[in-house]
């Protein structure tokens, strides 16, 4: 369990213990993935579905895949703008959730609080894999996991969050948990997509780009949407290059063993440098890597709620249970 | 006919003519007879007049909303002219004007006539239409504004939207100045509110929805100002909701420019921290503002650069209400609990007297569409509200006369419990004596 909480919504939400309690969960899992079965059978006789309503691979593939790794039943539900209206289409699948007796719904949705709407409706446990312009609760603990696993700590350290802030949930959520943590996080990005107040954060925002890099432990790249082009929140693509992209010049302000993210997919040559994203000091692979585990974490604390209730102890996964 | 009626024993507060004082009121013939003594013996002699108790009840002039959207024609789903009426009774308002963003809109004379006269049939309020500035409120054309003041008009507006092109409200401002009604402004740019769904602020930052800066009303209001200033016309702001558009409008005044506003129960009790769980029911156009903006509201209300007080009573079924926050419908209804809000946000922290809010319940919106009455004075319609200011009762969506359940108000407690309502001297709405306590 994560606290006494039936769902995952947002790291808003969450205590610095419950986070800590996710992430070493995560390292247990992700010692899982190392072996030569990496499936445990954690989640054996639970029911997961995962629903995108937004289109979306990485975060698809590697929550499905952490349901299998832990031996859940998993089903899929995609749609991308049918000729239902979306709130018609939530509703509806909330119906059919409860119908078929799932313990577990992933969610991702282009409105913000879509998770919250679902969660608010529905006895099955609900995970935010992202909603709208709000939170990516599990991708911001991934990318917490991962900084620690590289630097052995969060406390203290400077991180660096960089592009379009406004719209952008993987920015909220590591804000939420860094800060939380302990970490000092400096944001930058162009004046257009600063949401109001965002200092309220518990964050420093920077002049640029460049006041943000220096002496940051960790630079975490967003990605740039190129409909924020057509809405006049930039000009051009080459102008944000050359304004807001990371170059390898620009890196030599951070840390010499600095760690640098992206959420992915990358625009290569725009936010990120070939030779930043590919060079000796990117983990960007291994956040993928690192997310399974994590996701795996989450859904195992959470389905501590759901085990079904006929077989409640022989089902109930147990840390002993995982480790063996 | 009906019978005359005595209303015994009440406190009658009827500001427009600075009475406070505990008195009989006698309605006969649908119109206000007299107070105490000065009701015609011969009346009073009667042996046939109903007897209403009221003692130790407020009894006022009817209450007026200029704000409200029947939806009917065409958004019957919603709400009707029978049942937004009933919802008036209910809340102890006997005068509403009502929107002409119906499908089709009221912008032409037989639409306008239908409204009349569904509200004389089924109708358990005053019915007073505002017709729109344009054509299909497209915002392109002008309607015939001279033949739909005939046809009962009292104001225009394409709310809902704004009159966004300044020559077209520039025309629409000369051409209702002779006629003695304003045009109601749904002041918001469209391009500044974008795709926004609640006030650009840190919640909005922290809930990743979409913001409406303030300007975005503000700009338009002061663009408005100056356009009555060149016409001579009279603009209403609708549902005012930021502290710049109050300054702008303070400032106007004093330089003499007519321009009036209203603002909403719940831009005066709520602010945009309560959106935070994603309540549809706290979604409205223009949203929820921050506490300085709620501040400054009431000092405007208090100064009366805010005239009056208005619902912006806009019911949506549950289904569209019942979604996520981008995807519901703007608006919540407002007739049903308006006074009780009222007076938790303005008498009970004693901003307002309760004979200042019934002023700005009664008299004053009627002044701003140019029009007598809001007072109890004798010959004047017999419409009368009569409340308890101090009767605690709970607030129960499922049991609102409206169609629509749309309020983030559910469960609150409030004071100020409605017992009766009066129309032309028929009783709209009484409170059943059992549903008085909760």
């Amino acid at each position: 369990m994560i606290g006494h909480r039936k769902d995952l919504l947002g790291l808003e939400d969450l205590s610095a213990e419950e986070i800590t309690s996710i992430l070493d969960t995560g390292r247990t899992f992700r010692e899982v993935l190392d072996r030569p079965i990496p499936k445990v059978p954690a989640l054996r006789g639970l029911t997961a579905a995962n629903l995108f309503f937004e289109a979306s691979t990485r975060t698809r593939l590697s929550f499905e895949l952490a349901e299998k790794r832990l031996s859940a039943d998993t089903v899929n539900f995609q749609t991308s703008g049918s000729s239902v209206s979306k709130g018609e289409t939530l509703r509806d699948t909330a119906r059919n959730i409860e119908a078929m007796g799932i313990h577990l719904v992933v969610i991702r949705h282009q409105a913000s609080g879509a998770p919250h709407y679902l969660a608010r409706i529905l006895n099955a446990g609900v995970i935010n894999a992202g909603d709208g312009t709000h939170e990516h609760p599990t991708q911001g603990l991934l990318d917490i996991f991962t900084i620690r696993e590289k630097l052995g700590r969060i406390d203290g350290l400077r991180v660096a969050i960089l592009g379009d802030i406004m719209h952008s949930r993987v920015a909220r959520s590591n804000i939420w948990g860094l800060t939380k943590l302990g970490a000092s996080v400096t944001i930058a990005g162009p004046c257009t997509m600063m949401p109001a107040e965002v200092e309220r954060f518990g964050v420093t925002v920077a002049k640029n780009v460049d006041e943000a890099i220096e002496g940051s432990d960790v630079v975490n790249i967003l990605r740039i949407q190129l409909e924020r082009q057509r809405a006049g929140l930039y000009p051009s693509l080459r102008e944000y290059a050359r304004v807001h992209g990371v170059t390898r010049e620009r890196l030599r302000r951070a840390k010499p063993n600095v760690v640098v993210m992206h959420p992915g997919p990358m625009n290569r040559g725009v936010e990120i440098a070939q030779d930043v994203a590919d060079g000796e000091n990117s983990v960007i692979l291994e956040q993928v890597t690192n997310g399974v585990a994590v996701r795996m974490a989450v859904l195992y604390l959470l389905a501590g709620q759901h085990a079904p209730a006929e077989s409640a102890t022989e089902a109930t996964p147990t840390v002993e249970a995982v480790k063996r | 006919m009906n019978r005359p009626i005595r209303i015994r024993g009440g406190r009658i507060l009827d500001p427009a003519r600075g009475i406070d004082r505990v008195q009989d009121l006698w309605l006969d013939q649908g119109r206000v007879a007299g107070l105490g003594e000065d009701a015609p013996a011969a009346l009073r002699n009667r042996p046939d007049v109903e007897v209403i108790d009221a003692t130790g009840a407020i009894v006022s002039p009817g209450l007026v909303d200029i704000h409200v959207h029947l939806r009917e024609p065409g958004q019957e789903e919603k709400e009707t002219i029978e049942t937004g009426t009933a919802a008036a009774a209910r809340g102890g308002f006997t005068t509403v004007a009502c929107m002409p963003n119906t499908s089709p809109p009221l912008d032409d004379r037989p639409h306008v006539e239908y409204v009349v006269r569904r509200a004389r049939e089924h109708g358990l309020a005053r019915v007073l239409p505002i017709a729109a500035v344009t054509k299909g409120q497209m915002g392109e054309a002008l309607t015939e504004i001279e033949d739909l003041v005939e046809a009962g008009a009292v104001a225009f507006t394409d709310d809902g939207k704004p009159v966004r092109n300044a020559e077209i409200m520039r025309r629409a401002l000369e051409l209702t100045r002779p006629l003695g009604v304003p045009i109601i402004q749904h002041a918001e740019d469209p391009d500044l509110k974008g795709s926004g769904v609640m006030h650009e602020g840190w919640v909005s930052t922290r809930l990743g929805l979409k913001g409406i800066p303030d300007a975005a009303e503000s700009v338009m209001v002061a663009r408005d100002a100056l356009l009555a200033e060149l016409t001579g016309g009279r603009v209403h702001v609708a549902h005012i909701s930021a502290a710049r558009t109050v300054d702008i409008i303070r400032r106007a005044k004093a330089r003499g420019i007519q321009i009036t506003g209203e603002t909403t129960p719940h831009h005066l009790i709520l602010t945009d921290e309560a959106v935070a769980g994603y309540d549809t029911n706290t979604k409205m156009n223009p949203p929820l503002r921050s506490s300085r903006d709620r501040e400054a509201l009431i000092e405007g209300v208090v100064d009366g650069t805010i005239d009056c007080l208005a619902t912006d009573h806009a019911p949506h079924t549950d289904i569209e209400k019942d979604n996520d926050f981008d995807a519901a419908p703007f608006g919540i209804v407002g007739l049903e609990t308006a006074l009780g809000i009222y007076l938790k946000a303005l008498v009970e922290p004693k901003h307002l007297s309760l004979s200042d809010l019934i002023l700005r319940m009664t008299r004053k919106p009627l002044e701003v569409l140019g029009r007598a009455g809001g007072t109890l004075e004798a010959g004047f319609d017999a419409d009368v509200t009569v409340f308890d200011p101090a009767q605690r009762w709970t607030v129960r969506a499922s049991e609102f006369a409206s169609k629509s359940r749309n309020t983030p108000f559910d469960g609150w407690n409030l004071s100020g419990r409605v017992l009766l309502t009066v129309v032309g001297g028929r009783v709209t709405y009484r409170a059943e004596a059992e549903a008085r306590v909760s």
